[in-house]
């Protein structure tokens, strides 16, 4: 992907999807193309091949969280996985505690399914976050109780990148005996996750997310001590009764090379996007007067960047960089022009939060695409700024926030 | 490599040279369809061109297809994201149906399998009701009476959903002319590839989501849609099998292994031109299947989702087979690839047995 125009955009969304790695393409292509068996056809040659290739990329999933294969519930994607682990759950062990915390900051689809089991009568807590976009601990300490079934705390926020205490999380749940759910669809293959090592009871993955294909996810859920969910989607049984559905060998097979590759090369990918990512904010902050990042800079995946330029108006940036490939939110909500609810919650006003850019780099990017993108992005906030009389105002030293507007 | 009849096309199709082609030619899309970027967007044009291609297989307007992760997560959403008060599901649904939740009411077939239209009418009390029922079997191809059961239906003010997974591609099926309010498609029983399907609804009736999150499909099943594997859908539903070719092998198939002594059940009523369901008496389905497979013939004894598990075929149950024969009964099943070449393989393999067990049990009854 070059930077000219004409061309493709230069890719800059890596945490809405990622494009699938030409090792994953390969590894799928004869499932997609001459191999057709159903996994669930005991009985016959072409069945069992079926099946066999689904089982080594459940293997594979489960290598990366450090989690035992029969450990692994192949779904069709991180949302069906967050709404498994959460109904599941929820609805299994109602009769005996019946609350839920999660986190301001999670994704919609776990903010979705918590409003709608507080219909179904469960109490949800929702934890604020600290202003680097972290939960503070002691609120979560604090807001366990004896009823306290399940904490769903996401690993990597798919806005600004920040990952929580995981293994801290981990550690006051399992005191508390809640189980803990983590959403890790934008952590895996950009974090070192084990499943022992921070107490996770139930994790949500992502094919798309980690240069596998769309279409699949998976869902961990530990079996000693047991986590018992009930099925959201029931039929022939398939995944021990978990998830029914006829799976396909080829998604299995594609999110298995694609843990298989992440898991070999996260830490080297981790350096390289670490430099690249660090080399755009500093020339962020070199270059621009007024640019704030939005999450915590260390505690942060090094594949993204939110941004805020203050004094321009965020459609107007994106209109004038259409030459990149950005969001300026999460791509599910990014077609709404609400201002993003994570940076709210993190505290950020809603005339900056309008400025804000997520930056998402990954695999394929490249130094050249980083610098081409970094001068367009900057050469693009300075024009709209010269345009600006609050800018201009602002650079003068008047409190904009002072000023009482007249009435229209 | 030794030579193989594939004969199990109701479990799965092989995936159609088009479809593959499609799929490959979209791997390298980047892209996720929600992001309003140029990439995205253009992810988005070819998810609605393949949105198209699937109505149009239906006859349904566009905007009623909501993409799922397959036909059993169709099902789930149709049954329990519509408000009512009961749910009758036909004894022969598929498992998808029957367990889609707890409190279903189970309507009667009769010795054919076909849905018994006085009992259902019975059962029909005025309550908000949903009725569930597949356009055709999955074990014997039984064609049931669906425009009956939207009459009925419409009469008693109540809702029709259809399982129509093993009809499309294999018989006509117009959802308009049906007058259906929600239908369940899968792409791998098309040949399409696994891990993709569409509920299809009726603009004006109600459904919740049961996949929440996100918005996408107009809010009612959320999660990034599986982009690839919808277009491999789009291009096996642009494809249409000539139905009487089908039917003509099925037939030839039907009438060798009926001159040996098979018992074909569903034979009188209308079934799908390409599943054969038949039993042998004295021949446990499993040997036919594993004999078959040494032979290079892959058939099924029932339902490739609970095959792993030894047990009679609910399909059978509800038309009352006996219990003895069902146990005897296997499924053979054609499709866009299917050439006389197989069912003349099928045909000589399976009489080999047959005379193997005929021989040795009058050598048995000789020696008696």
């Amino acid at each position: 992907m070059g930077g000219n125009s004409q061309e493709n955009p230069v890719y800059l969304d890596y945490q809405a999807t990622t494009p699938t790695d030409p090792r994953v393409v390969d590894a799928m292509m004869p499932y997609f193309t001459q191999k057709f068996g159903n996994p669930h056809s005991r009985n016959h040659a072409y069945g069992w091949e079926a099946e066999e290739a689904v089982e080594e990329g459940r293997r594979q999933v489960a290598d990366i969280i450090g989690a035992n294969s029969k450990e692994i519930i192949f779904t069709s994607g991180a949302t069906e996985s967050n709404n498994l682990a959460l109904k599941g759950v929820a609805q299994f062990y109602k009769s005996k505690r019946n609350h839920i915390i999660t986190c301001v900051t999670e994704h919609k689809c776990v903010l979705d399914t918590c409003r709608h089991l507080e219909q179904d009568g469960f109490d949800v807590t929702y934890l604020p976050v600290q202003e680097n976009g972290l939960i503070d601990l002691d609120e979560l300490k604090a807001a366990m109780t004896d009823k306290t079934v399940l904490v769903s705390i996401m690993a990597v926020n798919n806005e600004i990148g920040v990952i929580q205490p995981l293994k801290e999380i981990g550690a006051i749940c399992r005191e508390n005996k809640t189980f803990f759910h983590t959403d890790a669809a934008q952590a895996v293959g950009k974090i070192e996750l084990d499943v022992e090592e921070m107490n996770i009871d139930l994790m949500s993955i992502s094919g798309h997310k980690i240069y596998g294909p769309m279409g699949i996810g998976a869902l961990y859920v530990r079996r000693r001590p047991r986590v018992r969910i009930i099925a959201q989607i029931n039929g022939g049984g398939q995944e021990r009764g978990m998830r029914s559905g006829t799976l396909s060998p080829a998604l299995c097979v594609g999110l298995g090379e694609a843990c298989k590759i992440a898991k070999e090369e996260m830490a080297s990918e981790a350096e390289r996007l670490h430099e690249l990512q660090m080399h755009m904010w500093t020339r962020f902050q070199e270059e621009l007067p007024e640019v704030y990042l939005n999450g915590d800079l260390e505690k942060r995946i090094p594949g993204n960047l939110n941004v805020s330029y203050a004094f321009v108006e965020g459609e107007g940036l994106m209109m004038g960089i259409k030459d990149l490939a950005v969001s300026s939110g999460s791509a599910c909500t990014s077609a709404s022009l609400e201002p993003s609810y994570v940076l709210r919650a993190l505290g950020v006003e809603e005339e900056l939060a309008h400025t804000s850019l997520r930056l998402g780099i990954g695999r394929f990017t490249t130094k050249e695409e980083v610098d081409y993108a970094t001068d367009r992005i900057i050469k693009e906030v300075q024009r709209l700024r010269e345009m600006s009389p609050l800018f201009e105002m602002a650079q003068q030293g008047i409190d904009i926030k002072s000023i009482q507007w007249a009435e229209h | 490599m030794m030579k193989t009849a594939y004969m199990d096309y109701n479990a799965t199709a092989p995936i159609l040279p088009s479809a593959a082609s499609a799929m490959a030619d979209a791997i390298n899309l980047v892209g996720n369809p929600s992001s309003v970027h140029r990439l995205g967007r253009e992810a988005r044009a070819k998810m609605e061109a393949a949105r198209d291609a699937v109505a149009a297989l239906v006859n349904a307007p566009r905007d009623w297809v909501i993409f799922t992760s397959g036909g059993t997560e169709a099902d789930a959403l149709a049954l329990n994201g519509v408000d009512c008060e009961r749910v009758l599901v036909s004894a022969v649904e598929h498992a998808a149906v029957l367990n889609a939740r707890a409190d279903v009411e189970v309507i009667a077939v009769d010795a054919n399998g076909v849905i018994d239209l006085v009992a259902l009418e019975d059962m029909l009390d005025g309550r908000s009701t949903l009725i569930s029922v597949m356009a055709a079997n999955n074990e014997t191809g039984v064609i049931q009476p669906v425009k009956d059961v939207v009459a009925l239906a419409r009469k008693h003010g109540a809702l029709v959903h259809c399982d129509a997974v093993q009809a499309i591609g294999k018989t006509e099926f117009d959802m308009l002319a049906l007058d259906l309010d929600m239908v369940s498609l899968s792409a791998h029983k098309i040949g399409g590839p696994q891990g993709v399907g569409a509920l299809v609804k009726r603009d004006g009736i109600n459904l919740n989501a049961i996949q929440r999150g996100g918005g996408q499909e107009r809010s009612l099943r959320g999660g990034t849609e599986n982009l690839i594997g919808i277009i491999g859908f789009g291009a096996a539903a642009k494809e249409i099998m000539d139905f009487s070719t089908i039917g003509a092998l099925r037939d030839l198939l039907e009438t060798q292994t009926k001159t040996l002594g098979a018992m074909v059940l569903g034979e009188t009523v209308e079934r799908l031109p390409n599943t054969s369901c038949f039993a042998f008496e004295g021949l446990t389905s499993e040997r036919q299947v594993m004999a078959l497979d040494l032979a290079g013939v892959m058939v099924s004894a029932g339902s490739a989702c609970s095959s792993g598990t030894v047990k009679a075929s609910h399909v059978l149950k509800a038309m009352k087979v006996d219990e003895e024969l069902a146990n005897c009964a296997i499924r053979v099943s054609l499709g866009w690839g299917s050439t006389k070449d197989d069912v003349d393989m099928f045909v000589e393999a399976w009489s080999k047995l047959v005379e193997r067990v005929q021989t040795r049990k009058s050598s048995r009854s000789n020696a008696a």
